[in-house]
């Protein structure tokens, strides 16, 4: 039995590439450890945040489904920077750990086309530089046209406590042995990353009536284009709880840094800067006189609190002493320790925007396996590789994203040109195009492709497209649409706004910070009945502002957009044998001979590369 | 696909003190540009190819030189677009002007070697002269900046690289808030944001201030010949202009009002003050001109105390300039060694305006003059390079855009669209582009990390 497309791990990732490339109509199968682990949530119980709500958004609107599960399962929704523009606002929520996990299974094993095998990967097979399949612990061999690796931090997994060590991806999971060295085999290069978690806490021994408390949104806003808004949410909602550390916390934890492994250079990998240690931060910033913790719910009927800030893998006697004096927290029970993770990851200059590897056609690397942290980063991964290995399978054209078009472009073209030496995280910031890449605006700009790879229904894209030219056709009309200053002017005389001269068009209007399009409309008197659609239209509506009142700003990024683009579209032959290109500068040389761009514009995104080499491979290219 | 659209603009003559100078302009607003600041018989825009065209350039109403405009259409040009020749008279100061001008006009200062990649591009040349660019575009870039680290461009990329970090520090503060907003950190404050920016825009305007076409090429740098008559004085101005400008001859004081003439020597324009010989005189015309010479002593940034062979050095006379002038900006000289001569080590520089020895060691001390006697210490930046100047310029823009975000009370990620810009401003001129920097100074400067 041959298999279009198989997918390695039951994480994020795995989840999102099986199910894209079933639903595209590909034979899969997706092999895991354990099956009830599949969408297993290892660090905190929650989806989105800053720029990883993006991602989810995007996901969404290509068709994924973390959306949708996180919709499912979300215990308490916030969309976070709402004071600031809508650039930056990003979707998040706290999830019931166990009932994502369920959910996730659910979905996976009613979407037709795909099977779930419970086993364990021991070696990746390929001929010449053909992928074959896989060998498992318990069958022999498992055959397959294209293979999705997103073993998570499974791959040679070692847990930290202390100065003890345990073999395993995730806590009480045994780690995957076998597959890095197998990829070694065939010619690939790894590397070791470190992550941590914190400790779990028992709920019912925490003061909660002592500390302060953040509840969720009072009107939640899901996270999936797709979810019924009439009764959402659909679980009940709680609040996560803050508490701090203070001096004497500290004190506490530094009694035990001689046992710390990551003090004591036992751990190797590098751990990511945007998500330190408590004993890091400590030494780091000696200064600080506390540091935030936030008490995460893990779920409704869940007896575990998720500590977040407080990772560590300390030994587990100073953890909970340390606990102890922290306020709300002086009884707690320590149901399982932090501990420390370290894990072989591929640096991902060894694939290629799909996802592809460069040296083995067919096999696909997805996850943390290409040194990302983070679910959402994950589920954005699985999706692409498992659209581009069914592409592959049926002949349809790759699917890439530009940094332009989407986050998960700005991700990819992230990983593959600098490749990363900590866990990489989105950040709003990484995005040059910011402006342009929205939450709000998820669909707009990716139904398209998710449509054309059958991922996202013919309907959703249609209607996206009526409300398309109802956005630009009132951006229009309110571009030339002017109000006479006797209408105006006593509206805004009671606001205790400035008034206009003679007349003012209803776009000019609209950029007032203190106005909304929804009180300006309210000024016409004979309303064109396109107005009366948008009106209806909240989307839409919501559009047209954003558009009206940052028309500016967002003309400005479209204007690099298109400067960029003649690079972007430069191709570049992977063939190219850049040692022929005689002027190059010699590191220059060296790193595009590794990363072996698609196009100018990602070479120039390379560091090391200067101005003058672009100039020289133009000239190059155009032989 | 045509990578090709702008229109840019060089000096195509060597740089510095020629018979002419030639400023080549190619790319499709070419005509249109020169035709903005060209005033001939008829426009240029209906002018045929290969048609050469008298004239003046205007800066708005000043007129700056006559010149020769060639016409060249596309694909019959070198580069295979359209291209303009601007034929001036070979001075540098007018060379940059144009230049300058040009820019203002939708035209942009060429890369080394774009010309030659353009007329590659176009497919004007063949694949072994294209190869010849690579190298030059190559080699051109070793040169920059980076590699020529001289004492002027020096001091100017510290203090790039100092504004840079300022700006990325600032930056930081603004994406702090944004990607971290959940953290237990503290965010900036406008009144705090706008201090940064007024501070690093206070200091791009200095910068600004110091480029070239400031004091000393603006102005030049004043250069008074002095000494005894007969000494040589009116040789030595003749000389350095290469024309025979003032009346020389045996006749000790022949010179009797004060020449003032302008020369440039490698890009530094230099005033030279020919005076009257000092000495006691009973004439009251010759006694006029020296008091004249008195004046020029003492306004001058270097003051040639000249001498010759024939001569014993006048101590008295030198007593009497160095109270008019500073030491430091004296420089002695003695003149006329083709007489022969026995070393002298009362003097800085020994020469002939006869035969010219020597002549190279003076200008070489002159322009290093210019420099110490400008008003800049040697411990100021200063912009010397068009280019420079343009990315300060656009930087100075860029800042001017997030300060006025700010005011407006705008959203960090609107402030922030202008702030790296500025940041990549400034990042062209030191050639350092990399996105990763706010980020990385982020995670050095706060504590994040839930
Ligand atoms: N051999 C020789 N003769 C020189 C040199 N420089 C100037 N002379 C001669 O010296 C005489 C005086 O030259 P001027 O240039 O007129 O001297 P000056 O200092 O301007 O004299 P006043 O204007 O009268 O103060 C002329 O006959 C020159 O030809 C030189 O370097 N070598
Ligand atoms: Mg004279």
């Amino acid at each position: 039995m041959k298999y279009d497309v198989l997918v390695i791990g039951g994480g994020h990732a795995g989840l999102e590439a099986a199910h894209a490339a079933a639903v595209m109509g590909c034979f899969t199968a997706l092999v895991t450890m354990d099956k009830h682990a599949v969408g297993r949530m290892s660090c905190n119980p929650a989806i989105g945040g800053t720029a990883k709500g993006h991602l989810v958004r995007e996901v969404d609107a290509l068709g994924g489904i973390m959306g949708k599960l996180a919709d499912k399962t979300g215990i308490q929704f916030r969309m976070l920077n709402k004071s600031k523009g809508p650039a930056v606002w990003s979707p998040r929520c706290q999830s019931d750990r166990k009932l994502y996990s369920e959910a996730a299974f659910e979905l996976i094993s009613s979407t037709p086309n795909l099977e779930i095998i419970e086993d364990s990967v021991i070696e990746i097979i390929a001929e010449g530089n053909i992928i074959k399949g896989v060998r498992t612990s318990r069958e022999n061999e498992i055959q397959c046209t294209t293979l999705v690796l997103s073993s998570g931090t499974f791959l040679n997994g070692l847990m930290h406590t202390g100065l003890k060590s345990t073999q395993g991806g995730r806590f009480g999971e045994l780690p995957s042995i076998g597959i890095t060295e197998s990829l070694h085999k065939l010619g690939f290069e790894s590397a070791r990353l470190k992550t941590g978690t914190p400790p779990r806490l028992k709920k019912s021994s925490i003061h909660f009536d002592d500390l302060e408390y953040q509840p969720g949104d009072q009107n939640p806003q899901p996270f999936s284009h797709f979810t019924d808004r009439s009764n959402f949410p659909f679980l009940d909602q709680v609040p996560c709880h803050i508490t701090y550390t203070d001096r004497e916390v500290h004190k506490i934890l530094e009694k035990g840094f001689k046992e710390s492994p990551m003090f004591t250079g036992i751990i190797k990998g590098t751990g990511p800067r945007y998500c330190p240690s408590i004993e890091d931060k400590i030494v780091r910033f000696a200064d600080k006189e506390r540091h935030q913790l936030f008490l995460e719910p893990e779920g409704l009927d869940s007896d575990l609190i998720y500590v977040n800030g407080f990772s560590t893998s300390l030994p587990a006697n100073i953890q909970i002493e340390a606990l102890h004096k922290i306020k709300g927290l002086e009884d707690c029970e320590l149901v399982r320790p932090g501990y420390a993770v370290e894990y072989d990851f591929f640096p991902p200059q060894q694939v290629d925007l799909t996802l592809e590897t460069k040296l083995i056609n067919g096999l696909y690397f997805a996850g943390q396996i290409n040194g990302t942290s983070g679910y959402e980063e994950a589920a954005a991964q699985g999706l692409v590789a498992g659209i581009n290995a069914a592409a592959k399978v049926k002949g349809l054209p790759e699917f890439v994203l530009k940094r332009s078009e989407a986050y998960i472009g700005v991700l990819i073209d992230d990983l593959v040109v600098k490749s990363t030496e900590e866990p990489y995280r989105m950040f709003t910031s990484r995005a040059e195009h910011r402006l342009l890449l929205r939450q709000d605006n998820a669909d707009r700009r990716l139904f398209l492709y998710g449509n054309r790879y059958g991922l996202i229904p013919s309907d959703s894209l249609e209607k996206i497209s009526e409300d398309e030219s109802l956005i630009n056709n009132s951006i229009n009309l309110f571009n030339n649409l002017k109000l006479h200053a006797r209408v105006v002017n006593s509206f805004l005389e009671n606001k205790g706004l400035s008034e206009i001269d003679s007349t003012e068009t209803i776009s000019k209007l609209c950029k007032r910070p203190e106005l909304s399009i929804k009180e300006v409309i309210g000024l016409i008197n004979d309303k064109d009945p396109m107005i009366g659609t948008l009106l209806q239209n909240e989307k839409a509506l919501e559009q047209v502002e954003i558009e009206l009142k940052y028309e500016g700003y967002i003309k400005r990024q479209y204007e690099m957009v298109e400067r960029m683009e003649k690079y972007e579209s430069a191709k570049i032959p992977l063939t190219l044998n850049y040692h022929n290109v005689k002027a190059l500068s010699t590191e220059g040389r060296e790193k595009l001979n590794k990363v072996k761009p698609r196009s100018l514009g990602q070479a120039s995104r390379i560091s090391g590369v200067t101005p003058s080499d672009i100039s020289i491979l133009l000239v190059y290219l155009k032989n | 696909m045509s990578f090709i659209e702008d229109t840019i603009t060089a000096l195509a003559t060597p740089p510095g003190f020629g018979a002419i100078s030639v400023i080549r302009v190619s790319g499709e607003a070419s005509i249109a540009a020169v035709d903005n600041i060209f005033i001939g018989k008829r426009k240029l825009s209906v002018a045929k190819s290969h048609t050469v065209h008298y004239g003046k350039i205007f800066n708005s109403d000043e007129m700056i030189d006559d010149v020769l405009v060639t016409i060249f259409k596309a694909p019959n040009s070198y580069t295979g677009e359209d291209s303009v020749e601007i034929s001036t008279h070979g001075n540098p100061l007018i060379a940059k002007t144009i230049l300058e001008l040009l820019t203002k006009n939708n035209v942009r200062l060429a890369e080394p070697g774009e010309f030659t990649k353009r007329a590659f591009l176009n497919n004007r040349l063949d694949l072994s002269q294209a190869e010849a660019v690579a190298d030059v575009i190559s080699s051109h870039t070793e040169a920059s900046l980076r590699g020529a680290r001289n004492q002027l461009n020096g001091l100017l990329s510290l203090k790039v690289d100092e504004l840079r970090s300022l700006l990325l520090n600032a930056a930081s503060f603004v994406e702090l808030e944004l990607d971290f907003a959940e953290e237990d950190v503290e965010f900036i404050g406008k009144k705090d944001l706008l201090a940064r920016i007024d501070n690093i825009l206070a200091e791009i305007n200095t910068l600004l201030s110091t480029y070239s076409f400031g004091r000393i090429l603006r102005d030049g740098v004043n250069v008074a010949l002095v000494g005894v008559p007969n000494v040589g004085k009116s040789s030595l101005l003749n000389y350095l202009l290469k024309e025979s400008r003032a009346i020389v001859s045996e006749i000790p004081g022949t010179t009797r009002d004060i020449i003032r003439e302008e020369v440039s020597i490698d890009g530094f324009l230099f005033k030279l003050f020919d005076t009257a010989g000092l000495r006691f005189s009973k004439d009251p015309v010759e006694l006029e001109g020296i008091n004249r010479s008195r004046e020029a002593i003492q306004s001058a940034d270097i003051v040639l105390f000249i001498n010759d062979v024939e001569q014993d050095f006048d101590q008295l006379l030198y007593n009497d300039v160095l109270k008019l002038n500073k030491k430091s900006k004296i420089i002695t000289l003695l003149n006329k060694i083709d007489k022969g001569y026995k070393g002298d080590k009362k003097y800085d520089l020994t020469l002939s305006a006869l035969t010219g020895e020597g002549i190279d060691i003076l200008l070489k001390s002159l322009k290093n003059s210019a420099l110490i006697n400008s008003n800049y210490s040697e411990k100021t930046a200063v912009v010397s390079n068009l280019r420079h100047y343009q990315c300060l310029t656009k930087c100075q823009e860029d800042l001017s855009k997030a300060r006025e975000s700010t005011s407006n009370n705008m959203s960090g990620e609107f402030i922030s669209v202008d702030l790296r810009n500025a940041i990549n401003s400034l990042g062209e001129i030191i050639g350092e582009v990399t996105s990763e920097d706010v980020l990385n100074n982020i995670f050095t400067k706060f504590c994040i990390g839930k």
